[in-house]
């Protein structure tokens, strides 16, 4: 299953993912994290400028991954009784 | 979120003798350099002036050995553990007046609560940056209520 | 009301400067996540799933309409338009930027508010009852004692890493509209055959994975001298309450395990130490807060007559106004139960008409509840008309307090990341289900509804007449059911009734409960809860389950 990277940005708690070279406020931005995962996290962690940061599980193909865990499709999505917040970064349809 | 991390605590191991000097003293007396033994060992009878609480000791177990007491180290192994507060407290109330140095995980920003339950030297693991060291300690112009310093609180300034 | 004289404005300029110093530094990486989060938390600022959120503390539940007005512009200016009414009386914002969260404290502190130590190992905001100060059956206003532990509790230096949270509550009445069991310490204010004032002091109760009721550790406590003995509640907590596991590190942990006679000993052990330190405020102290909270000069000559000849009007007034211990005068609860709404929820639009509406007609105050609805405690009949069609045009007056969709519902997954399942939308489809008939709603009656996305319980489900608990079943959101539970004077903690269902199965349940309860009830102003303690779970767990 395909894993990808997300966290928290400190300044202003923005929920992102990562695009393979910089965060993006998109999951579809997200790309596919290999082993090199966990040697990432140990770094952004060390590096006290993204809050939270974890790998997830997502399913589907790169551009449309959708997490597999309800949290985590919230995250992506806004919350779901509010679809004027949505992010546009995941149809809230998919929670 | 709110689910802080709370390790065991109350089991970690006692560290061995120790003798760093506190990084921040406010004292005037002449700093006390000797062995502090821990709680065991100095009830034990050892001819210790200076003992060391961990956070699951009973402070109060040290008020009949205050005469020969010069210091009394509390330990903070976690930031989070905030037993040594009233360590240091019950220390006061029972009249104690040597020193009670604040050892560990002692973080900038607890001093100004430490200074007031009657700590006086702070061990901290991490060096304090002293800028903020006395920017934390003059924060608060007034208190709301009595500690072990002696500042008054708002109710007393209030009505004289 | 409270208004903060120059001590209490400095001590809050102070604290705000020190935070700001804090995330200064934090944002500069002088210090790390792991240290930084305790001193966020204890400014009320968390990281939740969009954003940051953070809780602005409503001390006991009072603002004035500036404050109200504060907090639609916070909601305007750094958030997204809205905030949520929690039942802790505490208002939430969910889309805060760290980076303006110290222009945001200057603007709160500009009108005495702030959110410290709304989160976080310490004393929380204290919680009273939203009628105080205007019920006929309260011995005096418990306010003036609530902003006494307010002050007392601000920074306390011994306090302030205690091994978890800790929840005081304070009323007056024997009607308990603030669940004072479900506190770590609750206080009842009474008064003796002398006349003069006591508290009852109870300890230990709350919610969480172990729900558990508050128990008496001294029926008599005098006014003069409660501070002192909460102190010594606190140390004793403090020194022995569990840190090893968070779970059990709440004060109803300790005094279950010790059990309450030692617990009892204990405290008095210590309060017989520290009483005589002089820790309690002096009697000028106390005249000069209650003088704050003194009655307002009601009308002697407010007509007492309502006209309620427009049958919309006299549903609301039904439903929502309470009597007043003043002739003339009324309080009216606005509801944030609107259909198809998030409880607790008000846009800044709707907060600046309420701000308008207190000031105009309510002597300038705003209570929340812990039901997650707001309270204008003092109206005089006449205006009640005015008040309600102001409310109607915003949508703040559905005429449903305590009925079956004035549901409470935590944040749950929609916001929270402890959740394991959403809250809003149950309670948005239960509500659904009766939200157009009036009055059905009214012909079941009192029946309090309470939806946890988690096992924290800070919907209060434990307490709920029907309480509605999230879980994660191998991923999926589902939904436990529990009945019979109460967090007023009757105080009792809710069951499990059987398996747990999804979100469809969980509404459709509720109906069946309903339903069931309606054949069987034994008048029709038996209340469901009622119905409940006289048959027991069988019948209605036979009405779910078939
Ligand atoms: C969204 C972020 C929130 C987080 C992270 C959070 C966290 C928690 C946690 C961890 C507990 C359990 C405490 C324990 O058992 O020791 C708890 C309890 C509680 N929370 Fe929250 N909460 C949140 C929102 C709310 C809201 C919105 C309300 C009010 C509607 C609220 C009111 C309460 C209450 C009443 C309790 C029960 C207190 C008790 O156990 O005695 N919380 N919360
Ligand atoms: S009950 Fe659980 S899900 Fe709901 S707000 Fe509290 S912690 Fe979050």
């Amino acid at each position: 299953m395909p894993r990808v990277l997300t966290g928290n940005r400190l300044e202003t708690g923005d929920v992102l993912w990562w695009n393979g070279s910089d965060w993006s406020p998109r999951i579809a931005d997200a790309v596919a994290i290999g082993d090199e995962g966990e040697a990432l996290v140990a770094r952004l962690v060390a590096e006290e400028r993204i809050n939270d940061p974890v790998l997830i599980d997502v399913t589907g193909e790169p551009g449309a991954f959708v997490p597999t865990t309800t949290r985590e499709r919230v995250r992506a999505s806004g919350p779901s009784v509010r679809a004027d917040l949505a992010r546009g970064s995941l149809s809230v349809e998919v929670i | 979120m709110d689910n802080q991390d709370q390790q065991a605590v109350a089991g970690a191991p006692t560290p061995a003798l120790d003798d760093a000097p506190a990084r921040l003293r406010l004292r005037d007396d002449a700093p006390f350099e000797s062995p502090i033994a821990p709680l065991a060992d100095f009830l034990a009878g050892g001819n210790f002036a200076a003992v060391r609480l961990e956070p699951g000791d009973d402070a109060r177990a040290l008020i009949p050995h205050f005469g020969r007491l010069k210091l009394i180290e509390v330990a903070f192994p976690k930031f989070r553990d905030g037993r040594g507060y009233s360590a240091a407290r019950i220390l006061r109330e029972a009249g104690f007046s040597g020193e009670i140095r604040a050892a560990g995980d002692v973080l900038v920003d607890q001093l100004g609560f430490m200074r007031r339950v009657g700590f006086d030297s702070f061990a901290p693991n991490a060096p304090l940056d002293p800028g903020t060291v006395a920017a934390t300690l003059d924060r608060f112009p007034h208190v709301y209520m009595k500690s072990s310093d002696g500042r008054p609180p708002v109710w007393a300034l209030r009505h004289g | 009301m409270y208004r903060y004289d120059q001590y209490d404005q400095a001590i809050v300029d102070a604290r705000v400067a020190e935070f700001k110093d804090q995330v200064a530094r934090r944002l500069r990486n002088e210090i790390t996540e792991d240290q930084f989060k305790p001193l966020r938390l204890m400014n009320g600022l968390y990281l939740q799933l969009h954003a940051y959120m953070l809780r602005v503390a409503i001390p006991y539940g009072t603002l004035s309409g500036t404050q109200m007005r504060m907090l639609a512009h916070i909601a305007r200016k750094y958030d997204r338009d809205y905030g949520h009414f929690t039942t802790r009386q505490n208002i939430q914002y969910n889309w805060i930027k760290l980076e303006q969260f110290a222009d945001l404290l200057d603007d709160l502190s500009k009108v005495e508010m702030h959110a410290f130590q709304t989160s976080g190992n310490c004393i929380r905001n204290i919680s009273s009852d939203q009628f105080a100060g205007a019920a006929a059956d309260e011995v005096a206003d418990p306010r003036p004692y609530a902003e006494l532990l307010r002050q007392w509790s601000t920074l306390h230096p011994e306090f302030s890493f205690l091994p978890r949270k800790f929840k005081i509550a304070v009323i007056a009445s024997d009607t308990d509209r603030a669940a004072i069991q479900l506190h770590d310490i609750g206080l009842q204010l009474r008064r003796n055959d002398a006349g003069d004032l006591g508290f009852r002091v109870y300890v230990g109760g709350g919610m969480g994975r172990t729900p558990i009721l508050g128990q008496v550790v001294r029926d008599w406590i005098p006014v003069g001298q409660f501070l002192s003995y909460s102190e010594a509640i606190l140390r004793v907590y403090n020194r022995y309450g569990r840190r090893d596991n968070i779970y059990k590190a709440r004060i109803k942990i300790l005094v279950t395990e010790l059990g309450i006679e030692e617990f009892t000993r204990q405290v008095e052990a210590e309060w017989a130490l520290l009483e005589p330190l002089g820790l309690d405020a002096p009697q000028a102290e106390y005249d000069r807060i209650i003088a704050q909270f003194a009655p307002p000069a009601f009308d002697p000559a407010a007509n007492d007559d309502l006209d309620l000849s427009d049958p919309d009007f006299r549903l609301w007034v039904e439903q929502n106004v309470h009597p007043h211990k003043a002739p003339g005068y009324a309080i009216a609860t606005i509801s944030l139960k609107p259909r198809a709404g998030i409880p607790g929820d008000a846009s800044s639009a709707q907060m600046d008409v309420i701000a308008d509406l207190a000031e105009r007609y309510a002597q300038d105050e705003i209570r929340v509840t812990h039901s997650q609805n707001l309270v204008l405690a003092h109206v005089r009949k006449s205006d009640l008309y005015a008040v309600w069609q102001a409310l109607e045009a915003v949508d703040l007056a559905t005429p449903n307090l305590d009925l079956v969709t004035d549901i409470i519902a935590c944040p749950g997954m929609d916001y929270c990341t402890l959740a394991n399942a959403r809250s809003i939308p149950i309670a948005q489809k239960i509500a659904a289900k009766f939200e157009n008939d009036i009055a059905e709603q009214r012909d079941i009656g009192e029946l309090k509804i309470k939806v946890s996305g988690c096992i924290n319980g800070c919907g209060h489900h434990h307490a709920g007449h029907i309480g509605i608990l999230g879980v994660d079943k191998k991923g999926e959101e589902a939904y436990q059911l529990l009945l019979g539970g109460s967090g007023a004077e009757d105080a009792s903690l809710a069951k499990i009734l059987g398996p747990g269902f999804d979100e469809n199965g969980i509404v459709a349940a509720v109906d069946r409960l309903i339903a069931f309860y309606r054949s069987a009830r034994a008048a029709p102003d038996e209340r469901f809860l009622d119905t409940y303690r006289r048959l027991g779970p069988a019948p209605f767990k036979a009405a779910v389950y078939g």
